[in-house]
């Protein structure tokens, strides 16, 4: 049967039909529909994992009791599964396990554009990577073989130009592969020293075996063509030689990143005049073929930065510029912003309101970081806000009055938690608040342990967040709704001014979610508004000013009441009929 | 018949929808097709784009500058936003509502006026109208994508029936007879 697929469904419908039991993840962009989509399956024991970590290990544990499992997460999170990844190379597996992980160069959704092959490189394990659709089904497919037959972890790397783009694939049959029995074997599977110095011969031992299988491997293939010219290249940018070139060029299409092929890779360069890699950002490729001794033409024409495009080919090799036509006014900018109604706009407008200093984290409140609040001072990484005020604060004890950290409470269970420990153990007088939406916003609405369901909707185990946070050692929890605008300022105002470490939770739901329901549009009096604009500072986009006054865009507006409050003239009301 | 479209609009007007719709009626068409649309940060009401490509064999899942046959326009601004893609002899289909970006809330710049007949006047054809009014009558606002879908759908070489079966097929019940009526609203506009 063909279907549509973007390159996520893609490869969930491959580790389908490759037989998986067990998936665990932490949705990230651009790898969060992997894990959505494998949740539609009953026969698949789909999770949503509190980070990457847990999902890593989930996984790990799986395969050890002998099914075949995966884990999906963007680059950024693997960082985070980092720990289990480097020893799970030694352990190997017992059933098959496949981490999936989606980088994002041109950072359409994310804080960096690291390279997830050198994680390939560093842990040993060999990696794959589609260039469309179809190969995110075949690779995924076939990665659990792969991943048995060479007892490791196979990383599916996707990026999200393959991730998040739709191509046909014909798809099969979900292949029924028996349990392996579970046998205890501490040689393997208790990694202290006396066992790991043992393993890693063996991963040293399977790393040459898997170069020797990269020669002729289904993953690589090269495409003959009468031409001087040879180009490497992998993922993504496959597609964009192949838009350029069409079968013009000789081509090595690299599937299979790590461990890279030697004597292919020497023979495709003795066939070809002049030898290019393209690959998007790192010169992982590039360097290889260095170290073979080869002189490829690589970064010195191609950007470590970014994404690539036909367009980028053809500037590269001076094809002619296709005309164009631009409009000579400039249009302004639109940045992603903040909801109409979103419940963090009153805690940021307090924050702002009062010059506090807010160390952020990751999620869609980083975008209080816009103006006009303004409101967030740093992002680094998933719970770093919590952490790093503890650190602030640590170098600078009077900053205590002045400062807060703002983490949403997804992030908080990913790794805000132990910052808080570490506040308590270590003691600072922190004000932390946890942004409580109901839910992980910035990936599409995903359900973690602070929501009450699980990634099936069903009703799940739920954690009690004021409760965790007083077990932890915070004695002053307070909460607050973030419409309330004079609760908000009372509770900031008290907290900083206490000599010990707070946590104040602003709740309530986003405004995205299904049941909640939104409120009748507000409108503005024209006659008792006064243009002092102080609505406009909520930067509210349902908001603007047209003719000397402020206007609420009905359509947009779910009457939160938030700028009412804030009107001194009263002349924002609720419409009539 | 190959051809590139873009898809442009403001993160929430439905633009998924539409090329979701849109690959579904060419790959039953036997076409080979790509759609390249980006999810997460840039849906929270920034400028959204996404491509759809068809032909006898497609490579790049995205639309270059100066590659784009049509350019379906959600909202006036970013159909200049986005305007160098056009390909020469290209067209623009546009809806004329105007969504403030936050810089021009905030005053840090200003909507601009007339950007259309700007175009206009350096040759780009365009076909202008207001969608949001047509989507109102067919009864809802959030029908706009649809409007614009049928204003492209007349441009192919596709029978009309298709179309509606793809809305069937793809939209939630309830919301069928809704969407089919903006299509034949858009399509005999």
């Amino acid at each position: 049967m063909k279907k549509l697929m973007i390159g996520n469904e893609a490869v969930s419908r491959g580790l389908y039909e490759g037989g998986i039991k067990v998936v665990s993840s932490y949705p990230g962009t651009p790898s969060t529909e992997i894990t959505e989509f494998l949740a539609k399956y009953d026969d698949i024991k789909s999770e949503w994992a509190p980070n990457e970590k847990v999902g890593a290990e989930v996984a790990f544990g799986a395969s050890l009791a002998g099914v075949r499992s995966a884990c999906a997460m963007k680059h950024v999170g693997l960082n985070v599964a980092a720990d289990p990844l480097f020893t799970l190379s030694y352990t190997g597996v017992n059933g098959g396990l496949i981490v999936c992980v989606a980088d994002d160069p041109a950072m359409h959704s994310s804080q960096n554009e690291q390279d997830s092959r050198h994680y390939a490189i560093a842990a040993k394990v060999p990696m794959l990577e589609p260039s469309d659709s179809q190969e995110a089904y075949e690779f995924a497919k076939s990665a659990f073989d792969l991943s048995e037959k060479f007892d490791t972890p196979v990383i599916l790397r996707m990026c999200t130009r393959v991730a998040h783009s739709q191509s046909i694939v014909e798809i099969g049959d979900r292949v029924e592969i028996p349990d392996k029995p579970y046998v205890k074997n501490g040689a393997k599977f208790i990694m202290v020293p006396a066992n790991a110095i043992k393993r890693h011969v063996v991963v040293e031992e399977r790393t040459a075996k898997l170069k020797e299988y990269a020669e002729t491997c289904p993953f690589n293939r090269v495409e003959k063509a009468d031409s001087d010219i040879g180009i490497i290249t992998s993922g993504t940018s496959y597609q964009y030689v192949k838009e350029v070139f069409g079968d013009t060029v000789n081509v090595l299409k690299i599937g299979m990143p790590n461990p890279l092929p030697e004597q292919l890779i020497l023979d495709f360069a003795a066939g070809v005049k002049t030898l290019y890699v393209i690959e998007e950002l790192d010169p992982i490729i590039e360097t290889h073929c260095r170290n073979l001794g080869l002189k490829p033409i690589g970064k010195d024409l191609f950007s470590p930065l970014g994404e690539y495009s036909q367009e980028t080919i053809a500037k590269a090799f001076n094809k002619p510029e296709k005309p164009t036509v631009k409009a000579d006014t400039v249009s302004p900018a639109r940045p992603p912003m903040m909801c109409a109604g979103c419940p963090h706009r009153g805690l940021y407008y307090t924050l702002a309101k009062n010059k506090i200093t807010v160390i952020g984290d990751i999620g869609c409140y980083t975008l209080g970081a816009q103006p006009p609040l303004s409101a967030v001072d740093s992002t680094l990484c998933m719970g770093a806000s919590v952490s790093g005020l503890h650190g602030f604060l640590k170098a600078n004890s009077d900053a205590a009055s002045k400062t807060v950290a703002v983490i949403g409470d997804s992030t908080f269970m990913h790794s805000g938690i132990t910052g808080l420990v570490n506040i308590a153990y270590n003691g600072t007088n922190a004000t932390v608040i946890i942004l409580d939406n109901s839910i992980t916003g910035m990936t599409g609405h995903q359900q973690n342990p602070t929501t009450g369901f699980n990634i099936k909707g069903d009703p799940a185990g739920k954690v009690d967040l004021e409760s965790l946070c007083r077990a932890i050692g915070i004695r002053r929890v307070r909460v607050v709704d973030p419409y309330d605008l004079k609760a908000c300022d009372t509770a900031i105002k008290e907290e900083l001014s206490v000599n010990e470490p707070s946590v104040i939770i602003s709740r309530r739901p986003c405004v995205l979610l299904k049941y909640v329901k939104a409120a009748p549009p507000l409108a503005v009096d024209k006659d008792k508004c006064r243009s002092c604009k102080k609505c406009m500072s909520l930067g509210c986009p349902a908001i603007s000013f047209k003719e000397g006054k402020a206007h609420i865009d009905a359509t947009l507006c779910v009457g939160c009441e938030v700028c009412k409050g804030l009107c001194p003239f009263g002349a924002i009301i609720k419409e009539e009929n | 018949m190959a051809a590139s479209v873009m898809i442009v609009g403001v993160g929430g007007q439905g633009s998924l929808l539409a090329s979701k719709l849109l690959g579904a009626v060419l790959v039953n068409e036997g076409y080979d097709v790509k759609v390249s649309e980006v999810h997460g940060m840039s849906q929270r009401g920034g400028s959204v784009e996404t491509y759809v490509r068809f032909g006898d064999k497609v490579y790049s899942p995205i639309i270059a500058k100066g590659e784009a046959d049509y350019i379906l326009s959600f909202e006036k601004l970013e159909a200049a936003r986005f305007s160098e893609y056009l390909k020469e002899g290209g067209e623009i289909i546009v809806n004329t509502q105007e969504i403030d970006p936050m810089p021009v809330i905030t005053g840090a710049a200003t909507y601009p006026e007339n950007i259309l007949e700007e175009l206009k006047e350096k040759g780009v054809k365009i076909e202008d109208f207001d969608a949001l009014k047509v989507a109102k009558q067919a009864g809802s606002a959030k029908a706009v994508n649809i409007v614009l879908l049928a204003r492209l759908a007349k441009r192919f070489a596709i029978s009309y029936d298709k179309w509606l079966e793809a809305i069937e097929k793809t939209v939630a019940p309830k919301f069928v007879e809704m969407n089919k009526k903006a299509f034949e609203l858009g399509y005999n506009l």
